[in-house]
């Protein structure tokens, strides 16, 4: 006998096209789901509608951290130049005045830091990185960065249950579906 | 070619007009699995014997030109260079400003393009993005080695030294380390964060093993899941906003470096948007000379067509124009100043004694992209190939004229030299385009050269009312023929 235990993760059921799964995805939502997601090779547009996803709070983290960017360029540039270590170089002045040429420094590190902020605030929304999951251990998932269209609900979703959520997923056109277990040792 | 496929619904009164069908950016009507494995095929298969014959010179060239050149360099002292005389920026900086223009094109295809809604760009955009990385590293060899003592390059970066000196934060050149460093560091980003699901789609390919953990840690355990492409392509299009600016600031700083400095052929307000233009324009031959062969050594047709290659030739066109115009208004501009040094330093250019360097920029940069201008050209391969090659001869040339002509006289006569390059010069530039092919080869081998997600997307049953969309009542309802007719009825 296996020592090992295993754990419902959730179902997955191949869809057979992009219009398949958006269509499969408005009847999951209007049933009531909240712990599923849909998988495809590529972004389908508009499936975040049919998910009834909100709009990424992403803009929001760049924005600020943009503005970080700006506000370091700037106290950078005028706490050295005009307030720590004033170096007068070709006769110009030393005062807020010679702000135009803080200028390009300023937009730039806006550009970095903003840069940045995209880089780890869409790591952190995404959750990633993390090298293992539960689907991965589906036999046919690695499709789903091929040719395949999926759609997963995770056991933990209050609405979900053995049968009828198996039976849901058949019913909207899901085919190959698999009850997808993660090992718990 | 374009036909009329169905009619637009609007104008119930009117005539009916024929809507042109758009051409296909994949020819073949090939399948996701097909795109999948055409473009994994390139890195999982053996090489072709075409890829070592390329690359083992290439690295030699990179190992000896840059390697041995910089050794040579830092061990000897930069006098070893040619630019010991007043011309002290030389090829160094002429170099540092063609390279840095390369990257141009890899930023405008993926950012530019992306925002204006172009999707012919998404077969080429990861193989210009890996070619602005590597032009920007090439680049950053010279300003890094021309300090002269490279080992002090740290001075650059604005942090505390034992000299309590800060940087001139009110000076181009530091502009240019930040307007650099930034480029190069979003321009990773913006790759690396594009390639994470194709990386996903190899490590899924990879039978267990190194290969597959490798493949896997770059992937980040990317699923794929609408949960995460949702930020994904958030992030993406806040990257393609960031990247916009970016570029063009990059090249409006390089070209501060010249223009703000009061030097006659340098002091003008036409160099941020002239020298953004050249640099689009170089870097759009440099993705032609690179993409057309490996188009071919590896089959990428289908999704590299013609429509792709006649697209950046029109690009190629436009720039060399505008850089054509840059060209003739700064003359227009130093003679209608009516300022004699001004004038003084273009006659010079154009009839002095760098006039072969003058005329090679003229040539090879306006007049060679005017075959664009007929489709037979646009079609040729080899047409395409040598008006590549021309330009980016003749953008090394530009930089040329602009720098070294100038420097060559400044105002005072006493310093009026002329420059030649030392063998020290020829060797690392040489060795830079080596190393540039080098990388360029070893990305091809180990990293999806073409962006897969999004090539999938492009394709007409990616979009999810596809099937909705066939059911059009006007399909097919007019033909040309019939549109003409009804045309002429239409006329009083």
């Amino acid at each position: 006998m296996s020592t090992t235990r295993k754990r419902v993760y959730g179902y997955l059921a191949e869809f057979k096209s992009a219009s398949a799964l958006y269509k499969a995805a408005e009847k999951i939502r209007d049933a009531g789901f909240r712990k599923w997601d849909c998988y495809s090779p590529y972004p389908i547009h508009g499936l975040d509608g049919a998910m009834g996803m909100k709009r990424s709070i992403l803009p929001w983290f760049v924005f600020f951290g943009g503005i970080t960017g700006t506000a370091t360029a700037f106290t950078l540039a005028y706490s050295t130049q005009v307030v720590i270590y004033p170096t007068v170089v070709q006769a110009k002045p030393v005062n807020i005045f010679t702000i135009p040429a803080f200028f390009p420094v300023m937009f730039e590190l806006t550009i970095l830091f903003s840069g940045f902020t995209v880089l780890f605030g869409l790591l952190a929304l995404m959750k990633l990185p993390r090298f293992n999951h539960p689907l991965f251990a589906s036999k046919q998932f690695h499709r789903a960065t091929d040719d395949g269209f999926f759609i997963a609900i995770e056991a933990r979703d209050p609405k979900f249950s053995p049968n009828a959520t198996r039976d849901l997923l058949s019913e909207i056109g899901g085919s190959n579906i698999e009850l997808v277990e993660e090992e718990e040792s | 070619m374009a036909t009329t496929s169905h009619t637009a619904s609007e104008n119930q009164s009117g005539v009916k007009l024929p809507v042109l069908e758009r051409e296909k950016l994949i020819l073949n009507d090939r399948s996701y699995n097909w795109i999948t494995e055409r473009i994994c095929g390139v890195l999982e298969n053996r090489q072709p014997f075409l890829w070592w014959l390329l690359f083992i010179p290439s690295a030699l060239i990179a190992a000896i030109g840059v390697g041995g050149g910089l050794f040579h360099l830092v061990s000897t002292g930069v006098g070893v260079w040619g630019n010991t005389n007043r011309v002290m920026w030389g090829w160094p900086i002429v170099n540092f400003v063609f390279w840095i223009g390369i990257g141009h094109a890899g930023t405008l295809i993926s950012a530019i393009l992306f925002l204006t809604r172009q999707n012919w760009r998404t077969s080429i955009n990861r193989a210009a993005e890996a070619m602005t990385i590597f032009a920007v590293m090439c680049a950053g060899i010279f300003p890094a080695f021309h300090v002269g003592r490279v080992w002090f390059a740290w001075f650059l970066a604005p942090i505390p030294n034992a000299n309590a000196i800060w940087q001139n934060f009110k000076s181009p050149l530091l502009w240019d380390v930040f307007a650099v460093s930034t480029y190069f560091t979003v321009s990773l980003i913006f790759w690396f964060l594009g390639m994470v699901p194709d990386l996903a789609t190899i490590r899924d390919r990879c039978k267990p093993g190194l290969r597959k953990i490798l493949y896997g840690i770059f992937a980040l355990g990317w699923r794929g899941g609408n949960r995460q492409w949702s930020h994904y392509e958030m992030a993406y299009l806040l990257l393609a906003a960031l990247s916009t600016p970016l570029v063009l600031s990059v090249h409006s700083v390089v070209s501060f470096d010249f223009a703000t400095s009061v030097v006659p052929g340098w002091h003008t307000t036409i160099f941020p948007p002239y020298f953004v233009a050249g640099a689009i324009f170089g870097g759009f031959a440099m993705v032609l000379t690179i993409m057309v062969p490996a188009r071919f050594i590896y089959g990428l047709q289908d999704l590299i067509t013609m429509k792709h290659i006649d697209n950046m030739a029109k690009i190629i066109l436009l720039t060399g124009t505008i850089v054509g115009y840059a060209y003739l208004m700064e003359l227009f501009v130093a003679f209608y100043s009516g300022a004699i040094y001004e004038m003084d330093a273009f006659k010079f250019r154009i009839a002095g004694p760098y006039w072969w360097a003058y005329a090679a920029m003229m040539s090879l940069n306006v007049l060679s992209p005017q075959v664009f201008w007929f489709k037979k050209c646009r079609e040729n391969l080899w047409v395409i190939m040598i008006v590549a090659m021309c330009v980016n001869v003749g953008m090394w040339y530009e930089r040329f004229v602009i720098i070294v002509t100038t420097l060559a006289r400044m105002w005072l006569p006493g310093d009026w030299k002329t420059f030649s390059p030392s063998p020290q010069d020829q060797m690392l530039f040489v060795g830079t385009i080596g190393m540039f092919l080098a990388l360029f080869l070893l990305f091809l081998r180990f990293l999806p050269c073409i962006n897969i997600a999004e090539v999938k997307w492009t394709l007409p049953q990616s979009d999810p009312h596809h099937e909705d969309k066939e059911e059009h009542p006007d399909a097919g309802t007019t033909s040309i023929p019939a549109y003409q007719k009804e045309l002429a009825e239409a006329k009083p």
